[in-house]
């Protein structure tokens, strides 16, 4: 497949049409040359699918649903992805949905991504999720490469802090970390960090990625070879850093905003979830807790380490009620290693809750962005998973390292 | 004549009966073809928009999923205005499809919390029960005011 042909997208979707999200899905899908089709079945089929899928509901959307991703594992319906979504809050459509997303992957290997909607879910919110899932359909290629070759930058504009880095032939040399302030700014003085670690200058660079909120913005300003969401790029920097390209791995990413689970096959993402209902979720909660705790964020991770997380009640369900229940507990005498600890178990509590349940953890579990430098969440994940979770070297840096390796494919020569 | 409320909200079977008895039926068909024949900057499937899950409010609350909120913008207002309603249960696909089971349990419920007469009816199996099932229907809407016979 071409950058210029269209990816079909499957719409396995209940209620769509009526939440008035319809425009939106259309939209996000348009921007990205990609086109949503609805997967061809017999309506006689509706009456015995349920039986036939296992799953017996009562809404007859639901059993379309069934039907629809059954075309689609047969190969009735020719498509590159598929995208199953249903509205937010409704639990017999969220047992519908994962359930297909998991028989669609596991039957078909077709990258399928879930999501569900409200009212107001927008175009924009869509458009990571989509761009991945078009991005796999269309660049395998790309996704294919495993080492880094000449000379190139990767930029990451995340919600919080930009990253940069230069590579020369798989190795690292050089790299920057400015918080993000200006888009542009930012990521100006971060390459800069870098070519200047590096020893280099801007013209050296033979290619260069972004990434992340401001991928867009960066693109543009850097005349960029490749602008590309954070689900593929981190995917991708994760397994090359920790060395695992080949065979399964889990990818867990906690931003600064928000939160990525990604099952990895040889590189490939394949399902996936990006979320947080909450910053409580993210690096943000780490960050306010390490504030109110009076010690830098890079403190907050041994103190952790040295803490108990049972001692002290605590769920970030929302980074509001999360600060409440840390404030509380101060205030009962607790030491501010137990909340530490708190606060990095509630964060992985959460993930585990809310993004966990949607993909298949597959080991090695790769712990990455740049929460996973605070010891206490590895540490904390681990303990709640039973598992050893590998944080890679460099793991805060995981998009622009990504996004290096894979602009070299876009070197010349 | 009197406007008759039926479920499942699209049945053409049932919406036709209404009408060869000379009263009006209240059909989501309708409400449809509405929407996507008036003129607007939206375009089809539905030309629903996110202000129909708002609007559905008057029927649900806001933690119920905006989908059954955006049926219910169509359905609410039928039985805002309904004088009379028929409810046929365990309907065959092919016969009405309501794709949402929360939506129809809503919509059965504010039917029958109506201060109007309501005929709740079986999905017949056989022809026995079917014909029972068309005479019923017909004996209830000859019933109402002002209600005619096709014959």
């Amino acid at each position: 497949m071409s950058e210029k042909d269209k990816v079909l997208i499957a719409l396995v979707s209940c209620g769509s049409e009526y939440a008035g999200v319809q425009k939106e899905l259309e939209s996000a899908a348009s921007t990205l040359n990609a086109k949503l089709v609805y997967p061809e079945m017999d309506v006689a089929s509706l009456d015995t699918i349920g039986m036939e899928f296992g799953l017996e509901v009562a809404s007859p959307d639901l059993k379309l649903m069934m039907a629809r991703a059954k075309a689609v594992v047969e190969g009735v319906a020719k498509v590159d992805g598929v995208f199953v979504t249903s509205c937010f809050r409704c639990a017999e459509a969220a047992i519908v949905r994962n359930e297909i997303r998991r028989y669609i992957f596991q039957s078909s290997g077709l990258p399928v991504i879930s999501y569900s909607f409200t009212e107001r879910t927008t175009a924009a919110t869509l458009l990571t999720r989509l761009e991945a899932l078009t991005t796999i359909a269309r660049r395998k290629h790309l996704l294919a490469r495993e080492h880094q070759v000449g000379i190139t930058a990767g930029v990451d504009s995340g919600s919080t802090t930009t990253k940069a880095v230069v590579m020369k032939d798989d190795e690292i040399i050089g790299e920057g970390w400015v918080p993000t302030i200006k888009v542009l700014e930012s990521a100006d003085t971060a390459l800069q960090q870098a070519l200047d670690q590096a020893g280099l200058k801007k013209e050296d660079i033979q290619a260069i990625g972004t990434t992340g909120y401001g991928r867009f913005l960066l693109g543009e300003h850097f005349n960029a070879d490749l602008v590309q969401e954070e689900i593929t790029v981190n995917s991708k920097g994760a397994v090359y850093l920790a060395d695992r390209q080949q065979g399964s791995a889990t990818v867990i990413d906690i931003g600064g905003m928000d939160n990525k689970a990604i099952s990895v096959q040889d590189g490939i993402p394949g399902m996936f979830t990006m979320g947080g209902i909450c910053a409580g979720a993210s690096g943000r909660f780490l960050e306010m807790t390490s504030k109110r705790l009076g010690v830098e964020i890079t403190e907050l991770g041994d103190l952790a380490v040295r803490g108990m997380q049972k001692n002290v009640e605590m769920n970030s369900y929302c980074i509001v009620f999360g600060i409440q229940s840390l404030v509380n507990s101060l205030a009962k005498g607790s030491i501010p290693e137990d909340v530490a600890a708190a606060a990095c178990h509630s964060v992985v509590e959460q993930i585990f809750e809310q993004q966990l349940q949607e993909v298949e953890v597959k080991e090695p579990l790769i712990l990455v962005g740049g929460s996973s430098l605070i010891a206490g969440v590895p540490k904390a994940l681990g303990d709640l998973l039973k598992i050893d979770v590998l944080v890679p070297p460099h793991s805060q840096l995981i998009g622009a390292v990504g996004a290096a390796l894979l602009a070299s494919g876009y070197v010349k020569g | 004549m009197a406007k008759v409320i039926i479920y499942p909200t699209n049945s053409l079977i049932l919406s036709d009966m209404v009408e060869r008895f000379g009263h009006e039926p209240l059909a989501m068909m309708e409400k449809i073809r509405e929407k996507i024949t008036t003129i607007g900057v939206d375009s089809p499937p539905l030309n629903i928009t996110p202000e129909g899950p708002k609007h559905g409010l008057k029927y649900a609350a806001v933690e119920v999923p905006a989908g059954v909120r955006g049926r219910m913008s169509i359905i609410g207002p039928l039985i805002d205005v309904a004088e009379a309603g028929i409810i046929v249960g365990d309907a065959s696909i092919s016969f009405g499809c309501m794709g949402c089971a929360r939506t129809n349990e809503l919509t059965k419920f504010l039917i029958r919390e109506k201060d109007i007469p309501v005929l709740e009816i079986q999905y017949p199996h056989t022809e026995e029960e079917g014909k029972a099932f068309v005479y019923n229907i017909a004996e209830f809407l000859k019933a109402l005011p002002s209600g005619g016979d096709d014959e």
